[in-house]
């Protein structure tokens, strides 16, 4: 898998600086003219965003429309996908996260991921969360790194079924702690921001209620981006909500305001399930 | 409608003849892997038994006890032989003539006086005192005691005459013969003489080799599969790269001998049947063996724990260091086993860097002269000597208890890194 960054210098003339003025205040990430390639193939076709901060922003949309695409270009994570080109600019904190002052490792420490399918590391469920901090140098005593262990557990809502058995293959929980121990693993690096990419689909109605509350506590101190394909959960957990297809942003507004009030009729027909 | 439509289908005598049909060729193709299974394990049983069959009795040896006196004068010239013939005159007091007593010479193992040195050289108050010695019998003497030399055939073509045989059994008559474990196989180097022969020069010179093998092919195959898989582009170069190292796993291993001749001894002038070149040869040998099965290992690490350690900020070192490697290593270690196991067992690369010498020494550093356990095993086998085919099957032994314990290890080890992870 080879990392390969684009620095798209030349092909985006207005720089991080204008483009945080246009975004305004209590903006986290802008996205502008955000393009992206597999190859050949266009996945997205020019994206503009704004991302606020300490708020929920789901993004919708039908299969394929390149949600996904979006979030991983928030932090990089595109870099290792052989042949995927990024375009356009994209800032967290007014900085161009695809050019020089940032570097990709520091920035996914600042923009953790949860991903579709929970991905715990076959070790300790203590060792999953201990590993980034560790790596990062953020504790340097035992006893600092059991406190972030348990921290992070507790937000995640994990560490009382957890507590006993720290010591635990992360594998070995159910699929709803899995997911949530990803999220505390996330957590523990304390990131600015956290994307979440469909993180409920693999989960029962009881474990997506839970990390449902989860994501609304975790608004005041994170920014959260999530992809969801469950309208409701949308519409539960997110303030700002943004209508994607066929590569396309096709609006973006507050969430009350596109489930009750859609512009675009391709918004409409989605949300009223018509296609999708 | 419908329904009564696909019960009667599927009730039908022609579906239940379908049916038996099906079950019919089931049980042929299962019947067939038995007996693919049972030939296999035949086979296996076959040769196994044959070798073990052949190569048993070359862990025993015979010995013959004599009364030697330790004589001042002989032993410090360093010429005990006649001492021990003395001893055996003594035996068999009615041959006196010398055709006869010649004969009684070569009943004894010409190795027999080393062990009177030795004795005298670990206790030097023997010297001038009367002892009880076992010494090391002839080989054909070891032959006629386990039964392979028959005596109801003439005495002419009999190897051993009748003068001999006589002295034998006065010998055994009197509890004076007797086969113990023949451990001269297991710290002995090459002899001309079966009884003196043994494998551990051999042994010495392939742990050697592997050892110059495995320090070389391991970290070069690991990082350059893992290079490969996780950081260079796919372009037509790695292409290119990964078609040869899949060409050269399939190259004839006397090739990498021939490569080793010309590049090794040619043109860097290293020695001959040297372990340090023997190992060279065996690396480029081993080497895409390695990556192939660390590649694949790599490959079959799922890439969500990739993306789980690059989304904490994991770089992509750390990412391969502290998650892929260790996940990949059970793959990588049975991949390596497996290409050691390979090289141990290998003998005609060795035979073109002149491993294939006679060496009576113990090899006893990289650049020595030395031989392999395969080698020895081919040179044995050339050999005319029945006592020499006992230990080319007893070699063969020992060889595949290594080969056996190697494949073992690699199980053991995937069990336990699987266990963990
Ligand atoms: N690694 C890749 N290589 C090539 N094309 C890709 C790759 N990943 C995604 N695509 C393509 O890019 C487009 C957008 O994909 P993306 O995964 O972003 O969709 P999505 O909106 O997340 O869909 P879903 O809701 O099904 O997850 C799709 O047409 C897809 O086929
Ligand atoms: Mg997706």
């Amino acid at each position: 898998m080879s990392v390969q960054t684009q620095y798209p210098t030349a092909s985006v003339p207005p720089r991080a600086e204008t483009q945080v003025r246009a975004g305004g205040p209590g903006v986290k990430m802008v996205a502008r003219d955000v393009k992206v390639y597999y190859g050949a193939k266009q996945a997205l076709k020019g994206i503009d965003l704004d991302i606020q901060e300490n708020r929920v922003m789901a993004l919708i949309g039908p299969s394929g429309c390149g949600k996904s695409t979006f979030l991983r270009c928030l932090n990089r994570m595109n870099d290792t996908i052989e042949n995927c080109r990024v375009e356009g600019l994209i800032a967290l904190d007014g900085e161009d996260v695809y050019g020089r002052t940032i570097d990709a490792v520091q920035l996914r420490a600042r923009v953790g991921m949860v991903f579709q399918k929970p991905n715990p590391f076959p070790k300790s469920i203590y060792d999953n969360i201990a590993y980034g901090p560790r790596i990062h140098g953020i504790a340097t005593h035992r006893d600092e790194m059991d406190e972030i262990v348990q921290t992070s557990l507790e937000r995640a809502g994990l560490w009382n079924e957890v507590k006993d058995r720290l010591r635990e293959p992360g594998t070995g929980l159910s699929g709803g702690q899995q997911q949530r121990l990803c999220i505390a693993r996330a957590i523990a690096v304390s990131p600015e921001v956290i994307l979440m990419d469909e993180p409920c689909s693999a989960l029962d109605p009881i474990a997506t209620a839970h990390i449902e509350e989860l994501i609304d506590e975790l608004r005041e101190n994170y920014t959260i981006v999530i992809v969801t394909h469950n309208m409701q959960q949308a519409a539960r957990v997110s303030q700002k909500t943004a209508f994607f297809h066929l590569g396309e942003m096709v609006e973006c507004d507050d969430t009350e305001e596109i489930f009750t009030n859609p512009r675009d009729e391709r918004t409409q027909g989605y949300i009223t399930g018509r296609y999708g | 409608m419908s329904v009564t439509a696909t019960k009667s289908r599927y009730q039908s005598a022609e579906f239940a003849d379908r049916l038996r049909r099906r079950y019919a060729a089931e049980r042929r193709f299962r019947l067939a892997g038995m007996a693919a299974v049972g030939i296999a394990s035949l086979m296996l049983v076959v040769l196994l038994g044959s070798i073990v069959g052949k190569g048993y009795t070359a862990f025993w040896q015979t010995q013959i006890r004599l009364e030697v006196t330790f004589d001042k004068a002989q032993v410090e010239e360093g010429n005990t032989m006649p001492l021990l013939r003395q001893a055996l005159y003594a035996v068999v007091p009615e041959v006196t003539d010398r055709a006869g007593r010649r004969s009684l010479n070569e009943l004894l193992s010409s190795g027999a006086p080393y062990q009177l040195e030795a004795m005298v050289k670990a206790n030097p108050a023997l010297v001038g005192t009367k002892q009880t010695v076992w010494v090391l019998a002839d080989d054909e003497v070891d032959q006629f005691m386990k039964g392979f030399i028959r005596r109801d055939v003439p005495e002419s073509e009999r190897r051993l005459n009748d003068i001999k045989i006589g002295a034998l059994d006065k010998l055994a008559a009197a509890g004076a013969v007797k086969s113990a474990f023949n451990t001269t196989l297991f710290t002995a180097g090459d002899s001309r003489e079966p009884e003196q022969a043994g494998i551990w020069g051999a042994i010495v010179g392939s742990f050697l080799t592997l050892t110059v093998t495995m320090l070389l092919s391991v970290p070069i195959g690991v990082a350059a599969a893992v290079y490969l898989e996780e950081f260079a582009p796919k372009n037509r170069w790695t292409d290119l790269i990964e078609v040869n190292i899949n060409n050269l796993a399939a190259v004839p291993s006397i090739i990498f001998g021939l490569l080793g001749l010309a590049v090794f001894l040619g043109f860097f002038g290293m020695p001959r049947s040297a372990p340090l070149v023997g190992g060279l040869v065996m690396a480029l040998m081993t080497l895409p063996v390695i990556i192939i099965a660390s590649r694949v290992a790599l490959k079959a690490v799922p890439p969500s724990i990739r993306e789980a350690a690059l989304g904490v900020g994991a770089s992509p070192l750390q990412t391969v260091a502290h998650h892929v490697l260790p996940l990949a290593m059970p793959g990588i270690l049975t991949g390596t086993i497996i290409g050691m196991a390979r090289a141990l067992g290998e003998t005609a690369p060795l035979l073109m860097i002149g491993m294939v010498a006679f060496i009576v020494d113990i090899p006893h550093g990289l650049t020595d002269s030395a031989t392999a356990l395969p080698v020895q095993i081919y040179m044995w086998a050339d050999s005319p000597e029945r006592a020499f085919t006992e230990r080319t099957s007893a070699a063969i032994l020992v060889l595949l208890a290594f080969l056996i314990l190697m494949n073992g290890l690699a199980v053991f080890l995937r069990k336990k890194f699987e266990r963990r992870w």
